[in-house]
């Protein structure tokens, strides 16, 4: 009975974490079809509940009403384990994520790296969705997509390690802790722009939305899913772009810290700054989205190898040696 | 690379005008309409859905002189007449098959008593093909309808004609 009772506190967590995250990437994928329409003055989507907020639940409806059809090419297994792999994965990342010094489902030791491996495994996901539809257009959507992703995957990493260098911990927690007095986006402003490129393309956010180029590929390796498995998809994706905002916010703009630390300020509970910081990173996605035209495939390879990765290697010795000369490498 | 070029790509400057521009546009007023709750402006001349209007006292205007018929490019309109007890020429068929017409107008330019026009309606579409035959009923029906609207386009219009 005592082992049934911790169970069902763990699942109280667990939904108290997700359900306010699946409904906040309904609301995002609202935010953010809402300000590309207006950035190019368009209305967006605006009938379905007040200025539109409840059009991603209609849509929502209409998948769920969908028929979802399976090629009868297609290796079905994997076929349908792809969107189910993605959107777990998404999901589960955000286990590590601290919304306040204690409010934090798992507080591990390692939570960067459990956060940094999660998000590499997205691409399963799309590989496998890929792969397993057996048809040109999601087979070329998801070696693209899967060189892309891990192109980028190398820059995050020696970005994370810039960081963790001025930290001398992976707990979240420590992290946000660290930039007590200033926040990391200050000293490694160019690293965090990096960061912000990359988590586009990890994300396969426009400009680097080559594994769904719709001019080339159809819509990449979602071409043959439809109804809720798409939908999944969807969810995974946009869950992603939130988790790479929620990482972009701890590890850059002091997670749950509030601005700045004076009377007002220092009432709102750290969840709200998370979520505004959230928001914040994630309104700039979406303006990318609007402005930039996409990239072309060699340019995109180019600028992971030979661009980014040489550049935060640079940065990480720079910062290394800076910390070093000056005696401030954090010690514990 | 020239320098110059070099220091725009570290720095980003076309990205963070494209971005300071994006921004802008944001607050600026929207360009497009909210269809179905608000309605862009028609002009008199619009050329939408067909429809044939009567005389104030309740006589159809229509002689069936068959200009329109032969005018028709895309012969869409079909004309039957035949002389009714008074004298007068009318039509016992007037039929339009509105998938076949390309809304040119020249039905409604070729009317030499202002009989066949083109009202302002267009949205008029229909769940299946049938409906999309229209018969004189049908059109005379609309021209009732409209007669308001027609009638103060024409008038609009007559200037410029």
């Amino acid at each position: 009975m005592e082992y049934l009772n911790i169970v069902f506190q763990e699942i109280y967590k667990i939904l108290f974490l997700l359900v306010p995250v699946l409904v906040s990437v309904a609301m995002i994928v609202w935010l953010d079809r809402r300000i590309w329409a207006f950035v190019q003055k368009r209305q967006g989507p605006n009938v379905v509940g007040p200025f539109g907020l409840l059009q991603s639940l209609a849509d929502a409806l209409k998948y769920i009403f969908k028929e979802i059809i399976i090629p009868s090419s297609s290796n079905k297994v994997i076929f349908i384990l792809a969107p189910i792999v993605t959107m777990t994965l998404a999901l589960v990342a955000w286990a590590v994520i601290p919304f306040s010094a204690t409010q934090v489902l798992a507080d591990i030791n390692v939570g960067i790296l459990y956060l940094f491996a999660v998000s590499s495994l997205g691409v399963y996901g799309i590989i496998m969705g890929g792969w397993a539809s057996n048809s040109k257009y999601p087979f070329l959507g998801a070696i693209r997509s899967a060189a892309q992703m891990v192109s980028y995957e190398v820059s995050i990493g020696v970005i994370i390690i810039n960081v963790l260098l001025c930290v001398g911990s992976l707990n979240l927690n420590d992290i946000v802790e660290a930039q007590k007095n200033l926040w990391f986006v200050i000293p490694l402003f160019p690293m965090f722009v990096i960061f912000f490129i990359s988590a586009l393309a990890e994300t396969n956010r426009p400009p680097f939305d080559l594994p769904e180029a719709e001019a080339e590929l159809v819509a990449g390796y979602q071409t043959e899913y439809s109804g809720m498995m798409y939908a999944m998809f969807w969810l995974g994706e946009y869950a992603n772009i939130l988790l790479m905002c929620a990482m972009g916010a701890i590890l850059f703009l002091g997670g749950w810290m509030s601005p700045i630390e004076i009377y007002p300020f220092t009432l709102v509970p750290g969840a709200i700054w998370l979520i505004l910081k959230i928001l914040l990173l994630f309104v700039l996605f979406a303006l990318v989205k609007a402005i930039v035209p996409r990239y072309r495939y060699d340019q995109l390879m180019r600028l992971g190898w030979k661009v980014f990765l040489p550049l935060s290697l640079t940065w990480v010795v720079l910062t290394a040696s800076y910390l070093f000369y000056f005696n401030l490498l954090p010690t514990n | 690379m020239k320098i110059s070029r070099f220091f725009k790509t570290i720095f980003m400057t076309d990205f963070v005008r494209g971005l300071i521009i994006a921004i802008k546009e944001l607050f600026k007023p929207k360009k497009t309409i909210n269809y179905p709750f608000e309605k862009g402006k028609i002009s008199p001349r619009f050329r939408g859905e067909h429809a044939l209007r009567r005389y104030p006292n309740g006589e159809e205007r229509c002689i069936a002189c068959k200009l329109c018929e032969a005018v028709c490019p895309a012969q869409a309109i079909t004309i039957e007449s035949a002389a009714r007890d008074d004298g007068s020429r009318k039509t016992t068929r007037y039929d339009i098959d509105m998938m076949k017409c390309i809304y040119c107008g020249l039905c409604e330019e070729s009317c030499p008593v202002d009989a066949i026009v083109q009202g302002p309606n267009f949205e008029f579409s229909t769940e299946t093909r049938e409906e999309l035959y229209y018969t004189k009923e049908k059109l005379l029906d609309n021209g009732d309808r409209w007669e308001n609207v027609l009638a103060a386009n024409i008038k609009a219009d007559n200037p410029y004609r």
